[in-house]
């Protein structure tokens, strides 16, 4: 396979539409403050008012705007999604290859006690850590990673298992390499693929989570704009045919979908199929 | 004369390539008679393959034939819709591919997938299909014929297997059947019987054949013409008595002499001589089924000992218990006078960088996100510390040596480099360390005969100028008829014979090893027929 980056320019449209739009999320994320027209948790008009020259997309329950809320729910949304995953992959990742170069009881242990926390439903897992912990962002973004990085060690312990078959990395064994040079040269640029793929893909999980647990009144708090707990905020207007609620349930919906086309396109070039 | 059953006018064939097409063949023409059989030889990427699944009328998905027509029996296959075609392949004619373990279904009885073809595509009833399977698996020599039938892959060994393709490809009585290196993946033994097999069922039902190989010593016993291919066109094409007796193109002869090659004997030691490396015996297992059994081997500096038994004699654990990756369950190992830990992970950094191990296959012995000079300037940094310019002038040295150009191979990945030219990375890898005893686990088995024996040379000047100790490990003795200093002969687990080159490879033989040696094919046309007369009933 070629760099990376030269990939990027075989890239099918498909994939290029999902890139595009992750980038505009990104930007939008970043540049909120500037972009929108009003404050995260500002009160700028009267409840449930229709859209308008001044509030494009209407106002919420409490009467604050639908256009700026979503901006900054992006950064909150996105941002934690984003944390969250790459702790997870950084912990799961991380302990998966270890676990597959070594072998033995380390794998044994790490491999039993991924099981016992795979055993228990993540929603039910969650919710009840919240209940211990209490709900802050920072006991959300432990939980979610916590979980999370299970998956993703499933997946890296199989890699590293499979590519510790090939002689290049006994080889690498019998010249006397540390356990670093094993895992960080050897076996991780082979394992590097698919793992960019699942990144995506657990990136769409993660987001997808927080989402539901915002929606259930337990993830990023209020008066904090996130997409999850603006659906839950507005969800009674789609009884009275508005269309606000839609927005970040829409937002929602794109940047999955977007991920998942790059994933795709990942999942496709790691795997070496043609056509 | 009668029409010939297969006649392909002026064949060219492309595959898309970065920046245009590459040509694969290029202007071949061919004809082939019922009741005769056509022997394709070439060197990997020659397009053997290729041409043999052309002259059913397919060409793997990408291909694309540029120019030329294949006539079979008068028509025209180039022209048949893709549906008029599936009359022809499979049915008219059939492939016998060259791991028979890979291509039948693990999940399905030999029976119920060697009929498919026959029952869903001919008028021929089940029952009927079977009851040919069964006279074609006795006229294959196989035993237990109704029985072999009904048991899955998995259960059968690759010999047996081998023909039981055979058989499948032969259900539907086709008119021409290609043979892709059938053979290629089996023992020596093993290959004797498949081939007489093969022979003996071609010879009596008046088929044309295609019998591809890279061995021209194999074709030769098969074919009664021979098709010698390089990069996609003839080079030559005789009868196999004449082209034996006298091939024309240089290239051709010099793929004859490529079994020729020979090391100088040296003297022999004395019983006093310490030796390098010295295995007391040595007993291994995997879990509890034992693969080694008092093995002793002794190993001097600048001498080749070659391993040399079947596949499953144990001689890739011997290499595994010499490199420590798979420590034994009793005996001992002594390095330079020093007694040697059983696994790698209680060996000196000094005592893992005097012995090191070549690998079978080249393909998964290099990292495939390493380029050259990482691979090769890893073990000059980790061992001698090598840094910066001296560091890229070591790894220049090194490639020369193996006559890889510096300049064209040190920044290119694996994948971009052939076979041969993979192996002398890993040689050049070993080189890199230093070392004073090489392992080389089937470092030939992979290669065509002309790179086979390039490699070989390469090791033996390497031997001859640095003092290298080689444990060289091969189920081919040729190879070791052509490098050996001593031998030694393993089965199942033990040592059978030992001894000098000349002691082991000449009269009187062991019964073991006079099986192995009469069962490499030689340059001659009787070779099969003599050896078949010589053991008789046996098979």
């Amino acid at each position: 396979m070629s760099h990376p980056l030269s990939l990027l320019t075989t890239a099918p449209l498909s994939a290029r539409v999902g890139m595009g739009v992750v980038v505009a999320y990104g930007v939008l994320a970043i540049s909120a403050p500037a972009l929108a027209p009003y404050g995260e948790t500002q009160i700028v008009g009267v409840e449930f008012a229709t859209w308008s020259a001044q509030h494009w997309l209407g106002t919420d329950d409490l009467g604050r705007d639908v256009l700026s809320r979503p901006l900054y729910g992006a950064r909150n949304t996105i941002g934690i999604a984003l944390v969250t995953t790459v702790i997870a992959f950084c912990v799961g990742g991380v302990a998966g290859l270890v676990a597959g170069t070594l072998r033995g009881w380390v794998d044994q242990v790490l491999a039993r006690l991924v099981d016992v926390l795979m055993a228990v439903p993540s929603l039910i897992l969650s919710l009840l850590m919240l209940a211990i912990l209490g709900t802050s962002i920072v006991s959300m973004i432990s939980i979610i990673a916590l979980i999370e990085s299970t998956r993703i060690f499933r997946l890296a312990r199989a890699l590293a298992l499979g590519i510790g078959m090939f002689d290049y990395v006994g080889t690498a064994r019998i010249r006397g390499e540390g356990l670093s040079w094993i895992i960080f040269r050897e076996i991780l640029p082979n394992a590097a693929a698919p793992l960019i793929a699942e990144f995506g893909l657990r990136f769409s999980f993660v987001f997808l989570f927080i989402a539901t647990l915002s929606f259930l009144g337990l993830g990023i708090q209020p008066p904090a704009a996130d997409w999850g707990s603006m659906v839950r905020d507005d969800a009674t207007l789609i009884a009275y045919g508005q269309m606000s609620p839609l927005i970040p349930a829409g937002a929602i919906a794109l940047l999955t979908l977007s991920v998942n086309l790059i994933v795709d396109w990942l999942v496709h070039q790691s795997s070496g199929l043609r056509n | 004369m009668t029409a010939p059953l297969l006649s392909i006018r002026g064949l060219s064939i492309h595959a898309p390539a970065p920046g245009g097409m590459t040509e694969i063949l290029r202007g071949i023409d061919l004809e082939l008679q019922r009741g005769s059989i056509l022997g394709l030889v070439g060197e990997s990427g020659s397009g053997k393959s290729t041409l043999g699944l052309a002259a059913m009328g397919y060409t793997r998905e990408s291909l694309r034939v540029s120019a030329g027509e294949i006539e079979f029996d008068g028509v025209d296959l180039l022209r048949l819709s893709p549906h008029q075609r599936r009359s022809v392949l499979g049915v008219r004619a059939a492939y016998v591919a060259q791991s028979a373990a890979a291509s039948f279904n693990p999940a399905r009885r030999l029976f119920d997938q060697s009929i498919e073809v026959a029952v869903g595509r001919t008028q021929l009833g089940r029952r009927e299909a079977i009851r040919r399977l069964i006279d074609l698996y006795a006229r294959l020599s196989l035993r237990t014929p109704a029985a072999l039938g009904r048991r899955y892959p998995h259960t059968v060994s690759g010999g047996q297997l081998q023909r039981a393709m055979t058989a499948m490809a032969m259900v539907t009585q086709p008119d021409l059947i290609v043979f892709d290196e059938p053979t290629t993946a089996l023992d020596v033994t093993t290959q004797i019987e498949v081939l007489a097999a093969i022979r003996g069922v071609v010879e009596t039902s008046n088929m044309a054949a295609i019998y591809i190989s890279h061995d021209l010593a194999l074709v030769a016993q098969m074919a009664d013409r021979i098709m010698v291919l390089r990069a996609g066109q003839i080079v030559e094409e005789a009868d196999t008595r004449q082209m034996l007796r006298a091939p024309r193109e240089a290239y051709t002869r010099s793929i004859w002499a490529a079994n020729d090659f020979r090391t100088a004997s040296k003297a022999k030691l004395g019983p006093e001589a310490e030796p390098l490396l010295d295995l007391r015996a040595i007993t291994a297992s995997y879990g509890r089924s034992r693969v080694l059994s008092d093995v002793s081997v002794a190993v001097h500096a600048g001498r080749t000992v070659a391993v040399v038994g079947e596949s499953g004699s144990g001689k890739s654990t011997l290499a595994k218990v010499i490199a420590g990756l798979l420590p034994p369950s009793s005996g001992t190992l002594v390095f330079e006078g020093h007694p040697l830990a059983a696994s790698y992970r209680g060996r000196s950094r000094q005592q893992l960088r005097r012995i090191q191990l070549i690998a079978q296959s080249p393909d998964t012995a290099l990292n495939p996100r390493q380029r050259v000079r990482d691979a090769i300037g890893r073990p000059l940094a980790f061992y001698h510390g090598l840094k910066g310019p001296r560091l890229v002038q070591r790894i220049h040295e090194l490639l020369a040596e193996l006559d890889l150009d510096p300049g064209r191979y040190a920044e290119r990945f694996p994948g971009e480099l052939s076979g041969g030219q993979k192996q002398r990375v890993c040689i050049a890898r070993a080189l890199a360390a230093e070392p004073s005893v090489v392992v080389c686990d089937e470092v030939t088995s992979g290669l065509d005969q002309l790179v086979a024996q390039d490699t070989l040379k390469v090791l033996d000047r390497l031997q001859r100028e640095r003092g290298l100790a080689y444990v060289f490990i091969t189920h081919d003795l040729a190879v070791v008829r052509a490098i050996a200093d001593e031998v030694i002969v393993m089965k199942s687990g033990c040592i059978v014979r030992s001894g000098f080159r000349d002691d082991v490879l000449s009269p009187p033989y062991d019964p073991y090893t006079e099986l192995l040696l009469s069962s490499i094919p030689e340059m001659d046309l009787d070779w099969l027929d003599r050896v078949l007369a010589r053991r008789g009933g046996a098979h």
